[in-house]
């Protein structure tokens, strides 16, 4: 299984990989939004946390595809169902390579990006706590849609249709952290929940991304 | 005699060839009867006035949006676990008349809204949650759509239900998480009493019984379309082969 984090580390960092491709989103969707609603700081203050979860869902959206597309291609994945570790790892494995080249630089990011949309000095713990907790439920539950779509030519649309009504709670809940720490609130409550919820997925989504990982490659 | 018989598609076509005229016809009956006695013989509330008559299409079809995922639900699982085709195919056949019960909800809701809350939308725990439903609709038809092979694209949308029946629960608690319901209560209840007067929850309950039989009508009916369609595939299938 770490041989398999490994590879696809390898992979994704290599050229063509699609590795900055994220990052590259986020920023243009931060940097465009003052463009938009125009640059007064007090309204930008009070979006940033929401912008900045919306930013880091989107950019997470956009390199699910990759997530078991072109193993399958290539047959890789025909290979992975054969060796000797359950699907359900396989499913793991790659959900956590999707974080570490996802999720994970986007938490970093979103402070630096933070100060473009002037969020305020006591939202930005909050904030890297809610991506670092939150982004493993985005990319566990995309791995899940990346199973589901994974024999289809054309499945990206179907997958970002798939997989948004999938993102909401952790949505709810990780933009709920970030808007009480940047307004000095309590955060117990939402932290809590948005715990449970990435808790619950990756205790239970492989275990659905792999009976559809099975079904596709019957 | 089991209700397992039915799963046998020959049995559940004659079976459902005598129920569907029966069913479809005391639907229209119960509608016609509800509707026209909500709309016409029932008085105007002294607040609402005249647009309190949008109970009698809101509340049942809102109903029914919930009430034919958890159908979808078991049908999926009877799928998952026995195989019977004919589940599968049932699960597919309500899936779009779910979603235009959730459309029919979120649309008279809105026309609701406007005399009397002031707004067509509002981002209310109820409100959202039903949006979010008509999401799951959506992707669950779209994959059923996209899938070429029938028995793979049974599995996969059964898969799909089952996971988002949970996320669907979980949405519903998350957005109580804003705390700004603008949506009333249920008004509606077996056991506690009643807030609504007589007058109009006698309507209301016809026209529900109404809902309930429609939905099965038209559940039937596409379920023995698609079983057609599958016997006419089956057959072109065959000619090409002989």
């Amino acid at each position: 299984m770490i041989r398999l984090v490994l590879r696809d580390l390898a992979l994704a960092v290599r050229a063509g990989g699609g590795f900055g491709l994220g990052l590259a989103f986020f920023l243009i969707v931060v940097v465009l939004v003052p463009f938009a609603v125009g640059p007064e700081t007090a309204r930008l203050t009070a979006i940033a946390p929401g912008i900045l979860w919306l930013g880091a869902l989107l950019a997470c959206l956009l390199s699910l595809d990759r997530i078991f597309a072109l193993d399958y291609e290539d047959g890789t994945l025909d290979l992975l169902a054969c060796a000797p570790i359950p699907l359900e790892g396989v499913a793991v494995a790659k959900a956590l390579a999707h974080w570490l080249t996802t999720g994970l630089p986007l938490t970093l990011a979103a402070p630096v990006l933070g100060i473009f949309l002037n969020l305020p000095a006591g939202g930005f713990g909050w904030l890297v706590v809610s991506l670092a907790l939150g982004t493993p439920a985005l990319s566990v539950i995309g791995a899940f849609g990346a199973a589901l779509t994974v024999g289809l030519r054309r499945g990206g649309l179907l997958l970002s249709l798939l997989v948004l009504p999938l993102y909401v709670p952790t949505l709810i809940f990780g933009a709920e952290v970030a808007r009480r720490g940047a307004e000095g609130l309590a955060v117990q409550g939402p932290l809590l929940l948005l715990a449970g919820v990435t808790a619950g997925a990756l205790a239970l989504l492989p275990f659905a991304a792999a009976a559809a990982l099975r079904i596709n490659l019957r | 005699m089991s209700l397992w018989e039915y799963a046998n598609p020959a049995r559940f076509m004659g079976l459902s060839a005598k129920v569907l005229p029966v069913v479809a016809g005391l639907s229209l009956l119960c509608l016609g009867v509800g509707l026209v006695w909500g709309f016409f013989f029932t008085p105007d509330d002294y607040r609402q006035g005249a647009t309190v008559k949008i109970i009698y299409l809101h509340v049942p079809s809102a109903m029914m949006a919930i009430n034919a995922w958890v159908m979808m639900l078991v049908a999926s699982l009877i799928w998952l676990i026995r195989r019977h085709h004919v589940s599968a195919l049932a699960a597919r056949a309500a899936a779009p008349v779910g979603m235009v019960m959730t459309l029919i909800a979120l649309a008279t809701g809105a026309i609701w809204g406007q005399p009397m809350w002031g707004t067509w939308w509002a981002w209310d725990p109820r409100l959202t949650s039903f949006l979010i439903l008509f999401l799951f609709y959506l992707g669950y038809v779209a994959l059923w759509e996209a899938i070429e092979d029938p028995d793979t694209a049974a599995d996969l949308t059964a898969v799909l239900c089952l996971v988002g029946s949970v996320f669907a629960v979980l949405s519903r608690y998350a957005v109580n998480f804003w705390n700004q319901g603008l949506h009333q209560g249920a008004s509606l209840s077996l056991d506690k009493e009643e807030n609504v007067s007589d007058v109009f929850w006698l309507p209301l309950v016809v026209c529900i019984a109404g809902f309930v039989l429609l939905f099965l009508a038209l559940v039937l009916v596409r379920t023995r379309t698609e079983i057609r369609a599958r016997r006419l595939h089956a057959l072109r299938l065959r000619a090409r082969m002989g």
